[in-house]
């Protein structure tokens, strides 16, 4: 076949992305050759537009043991105890086929941590759809939220906590990001770079079959009307295999038969040859007949572009292939030695005894186009909304309106279709601030948390990059965990518009000040460009996975009030930002505006005290102050309790609205013993933080001033109406 | 008490009951499913999970495993046997337990705690529960709606074969406490000579106060009574 102008468009790649390849070749490559291009060239694979970008993010800590490069990242948490974590984007995939799609997410992101030596012990995911009256929501939504669970639960890792959010700039593109979290031996971490000549390459795990050719280069591009077209491009999961694949190699972990080894996820067979031989500086040789396929007479063009899932290459030590095979045999799996390493530097392709595809290895990777892309910064929106010109609402009423919207409902309807309790070890599930898993066998746990701000985002990027991931902190301070590192899924437009762009560089500004300021490195993530169909561009939608460190768990803590005529402290101080509110959105469909400021010396100073007050065992419960402002974080304090609040007027706002409904940032809600009050208010004097007693909890009722007395059963039951409706 | 714990290719409960038989004082060992020969056992366990990823039918390829004829054999011989969730699945697929498990009413896989009654407190399983006590406790499972026939239901009541049904936290046993659609809000039941449990909770979640509660306690307790 010979390779015209549209072969090469047909494969993703830009004429001028070809004319590199030539020269990088010397010659014209031929078709396969031209597929493992396009394999590796695309965004997904070389991250050619954000590599600049992300290059500046902090990566660096105490903690970290691994950054930014690997499968996953790797933490520190002591003991000899390490954690392995990353997110991952499969946006695309699951809006062209929601179950396969949102399964293989999760298959996915699970490989990448066990191939480090990590056993899973945790699930996260954040999903969001397009607006719940659009047609096909209802459908993606079953299909997600059914796909992550036929995964996680099959192989049997729990999934304890996620974020599912409705707005219609995903009407024609969701987002589906899954999250894992694993743990291993600090001494016993495997990594994907090859070492050795001549050592053999072997491919364990499910046959290769014709699914998911070209997966990475359609999550490289917009969609169009004919996206539909492009469901034979997403792979099916099978999580039984998975979980097989996943014990056969925790049990070949056990010694030292290993020297690399790498999961073939985007891109299958060729990204993970690549990569291994890339960073050892070495070649590789595969014989493609060799390789266990699905179907019959299966080109060698589709076997190095198939992303067939649950399967993964190895490199062995010498003499240890018996041995290794013996344990994939149990586990009734594939093993099949299909290459070697070589000091050629090339990627060397056999197939029935000739030379099918030659091509120098750093080619596909360190040569790989990297685009400095231009883009425009975003102004701070100026406009100022005159709440006072406004109709008058009831506080009543606004809260219940809220309470019962899609993106503030209770969402169990989703979380229970999730088993959280498998591996015995979940100490709080979802629906607190941050799940808290305990370290299997010891007294400590770590605690996890996703989260995103793609308003505040869309507003202001640089803002709510900075914001979002003081959220996370939050979150993890609110559970008593020390915030250790996060991750982050970059989900963003088309990167070739120049204000898409800028929406992604600014919202990287934002996650590097507060990474930096807050001591809160960046080990691992994954960017997802192009979300979008026909020029209609997502919201900027960075979504940050942190995990925190619970150093002894008998001083965790949650968000539910524990008993009557305790004390409310808010923390932080309460200016009444109304613009990009969940008021404003909702109750007055008003969407000008700026996002909430961050000051981050306030953030890092509320934050380590409440986590002081917190392991001093003064507050019986703490939670953050986030979307919906201080009135949502009491009413959730209050749900599932028989606690309510009686709330004084506040002293010095006059605005009510604004009181209960802003969105300042970096404050917390603590509930506090008359007797741990005088210590409590040595500790935040102590540390010179703004706090204020706003109130106290009383039995039965939800009750701030004389605007608002309701029982909080009814109010929980509001809460709980919109996904049983929908 | 010598107890096993057989372990399918896609069993993920195997570990949770495995630390929950130890916590108990048993003494446990793992069994891989293509044994031919059982350890010396009072007590066998088929734990939870998604044997052969439930292909074909949950637990029916399990139910057809090397290991199974000779849990059959133990069971015909007396030995106690204990089947959670998946493990129930397999049991009704030897014949072992009669009925089936059918798809949740709602067509959704459920994970969340839940309220069941003890109806027989008279059995090796239950004796330290108290008759009509309510316990909390975890489902997790997406086929957990036993069905059975009208004749095998009377036989089931008649000879008090019922070990639990779901309920409220006030013990009321309605149709609003029924998670699943099970007939008469079944959760477990026994065989006829009382040696072999299955049931869709899971007890061995249920065992210490940091993760959930220790309702599930008592059953390992009375195992050992």
């Amino acid at each position: 076949m010979t390779i015209t102008d549209q072969v090469v468009e047909k494969h993703g790649l830009k004429l001028e992305e070809y004319s590199k390849i030539k020269k990088l070749m010397q010659r014209e490559p031929n078709l396969l050759e031209l597929g493992i291009f396009s394999a590796m060239w695309n965004e997904h694979c070389s991250y050619k537009s954000s590599r600049k970008h992300l290059k500046t993010l902090p990566t660096k800590g105490t903690c970290v043991i691994q950054g930014p490069g690997e499968n996953a990242g790797v933490i520190d948490i002591g003991d000899d105890d390490a954690i392995i974590f990353k997110i991952e984007s499969h946006n695309h995939p699951s809006y062209i086929e929601p179950y396969q799609g949102a399964a293989t997410g999760v298959g996915g992101i699970l490989r990448d941590i066990f191939t480090m030596g990590a056993r899973p012990i945790a699930l996260l995911n954040s999903i969001h759809f397009g607006s719940p009256d659009h047609f096909k929501t209802k459908s993606l939504l079953n299909g997600v939220v059914s796909g992550i669970a036929g995964y996680g639960n099959c192989i049997g890792i729990p999934t304890v906590a996620g974020e599912t959010k409705f707005n219609s700039s995903y009407n024609e593109n969701i987002l589906v990001n899954a999250m894992a979290v694993g743990h291993a031996k600090k001494n016993k971490i495997f990594y994907s770079k090859a070492k050795g000549i001549n050592k053999s390459v072997v491919y364990v795990g499910s046959k290769t079959g014709r699914d998911g050719i070209h997966g990475a280069s359609m999550a490289s591009a917009e969609f169009d009307e004919n996206s539909e077209e492009k469901k034979p491009t997403v792979q099916v999961g099978d999580p039984f295999t998975e979980k097989l694949l996943m014990e056969a190699c925790l049990e070949l972990m056990k010694d030292n038969s290993i020297i690399s080894i790498q999961d073939m996820g985007a891109a299958g067979l060729t990204s993970s040859s690549v990569e291994m031989a890339s960073k050892g500086d070495l070649g590789i040789e595969l014989s493609l007949d060799k390789i266990p396929c699905r179907e019959e007479n299966m080109t060698p063009y589709e076997i190095m572009l198939s992303e067939s899932q649950e399967r993964m290459l190895i490199i062995l030590e010498d003499g240890k292939e018996k041995h290794a095979k013996k344990i994939f045999k149990k586990w009734d799996l594939n093993f099949v030695v299909i290459g070697k390493t070589t000091n050629t530097n090339m990627l060397t392709l056999k197939y029935k005894n000739s030379i099918d595809g030659e091509i120098p290895i750093d080619a596909l990777a360190s040569k790989a186009p990297v685009y400095d892309r231009e883009w425009v910064k975003k102004k701070l929106p100026k406009t100022k909304v005159d709440f006072k010109k406004l109709k008058k609402v009831k506080i009543k009423d606004a809260l219940i309106k809220i309470l019962s919207t899609a993106n503030h409902s209770n969402k169990s309807w989703v979380t229970n279709q999730y088993d959280q309790m498998v591996m015995g070890d979940t100490v709080q599930k979802s629906g607190a601030d941050a799940a808290i898993i305990r370290i299997h066998g010891k007294t400590k746990a770590i605690a996890v948390s996703v989260d995103s701000s793609a308003d505040y985002c869309k507003a202001h990027p640089l803002t709510g990059g900075k914001q979002v991931v003081c959220e996370n902190w939050r979150n993890l301070i609110s559970v008593g965990a020390k915030p250790m590192a996060i991750t982050n899924c970059l989900n963003f437009g088309n990167p070739e518009n120049p204000e898409i762009m800028g929406e992604f560089a600014e919202c990287l500004i934002g996650i590097k000040e507060s990474c930096e300021f807050l001591n809160f490195p960046v080990v691992s993530g994954n960017v997802s460009f192009y979300n979008g169909t026909n020029n209609k561009n997502i919201f900027p939608t960075p979504v940050i996975g942190g995990v925190g460190l619970i150093q002894k768990l008998d001083k965790t803590m949650n968000h539910k009030f524990k008993k009557e005529n305790s004390n409310l402290i808010l923390i932080g101080k309460t200016f009444g930002h109304l613009e990009q509110s969940v008021f404003f959105h909702e109750i007055y469909s008003i969407f000008e505006g700026q996002p909430p400021e961050i000051n981050l010396v306030n953030e890092k100073n509320n934050g380590e005290s409440v986590l002081e007050i917190i392991k001093n065992d003064l507050a019986d419960s703490v939670h953050d102050i986030s979307h919906g402002g201080l009135i949502v974080a009491l009413a959730e304090m209050s749900f599932e309790t028989q606690f309510g609040v009686k709330i004084n007027k506040p002293k010095k706002l006059t605005n009510i609205f604004e009181y209960l409904f802003g969105e300042d940032q970096s404050r917390y809600i603590l509930e506090i013993d008359n007797i741990n009050l005088e210590k409590t208010e040595k500790i935040l004097k102590n540390n010179n933080i703004f706090y204020e007693n706003i109130g106290t909890t009383q039995k039965d009722f939800f009750e701030i001033s004389k605007e608002i007395k309701i029982d909080i059963k009814e109010l929980y039951q509001i809460n709980n109406q919109w996904y049983n409706n929908y | 008490m010598n107890s096993s714990v057989i372990v399918f290719p896609g069993s993920n409960c195997d570990r949770d009951i495995a630390v929950a038989l130890e916590k108990m004082q048993f003494k446990n060992q793992m069994v891989w499913h293509k044994e031919t020969k059982l350890p010396k056992s009072d007590l066998i366990v088929i734990p939870g999970g998604f044997s052969y990823g439930d292909y074909l039918r949950s637990g029916a390829i399990a139910g057809k495993s090397l290991i199974i004829n000779e849990v059959i054999k133990a069971a015909n011989d007396g030995c106690l046997i204990l089947g959670i969730c998946n493990g129930f699945q397999i049991l009704t697929e030897t014949g072992l337990l009669k009925g089936a498990l059918l798809r949740n009413k709602n067509l959704k896989f459920i994970n969340r705690d839940v309220n069941i009654k003890i109806i027989n407190n008279k059995t090796k399983f239950s004796n330290r529960y108290k008759k009509d006590q309510v316990l909390k406790i975890n489902i997790a499972h997406n086929e957990g709606n036993y069905f059975t026939n009208s004749e095998h239901l009377k036989e089931l009541k008649n000879d008090d074969l019922i070990a639990f049904k779901y309920c409220d936290e006030e013990g009321d046993i309605n149709e609003v406490s029924n998670p699943n659609g099970s007939l008469e809000n079944i959760a477990g039941i026994l065989n006829t000579k009382k040696n072999i449990l299955g049931m869709m909770p899971h007890p061995e979640r249920m065992i210490d106060d940091l993760i959930s509660n220790k309702d599930g306690v008592n059953l390992f307790s009375s195992l050992l009574n």
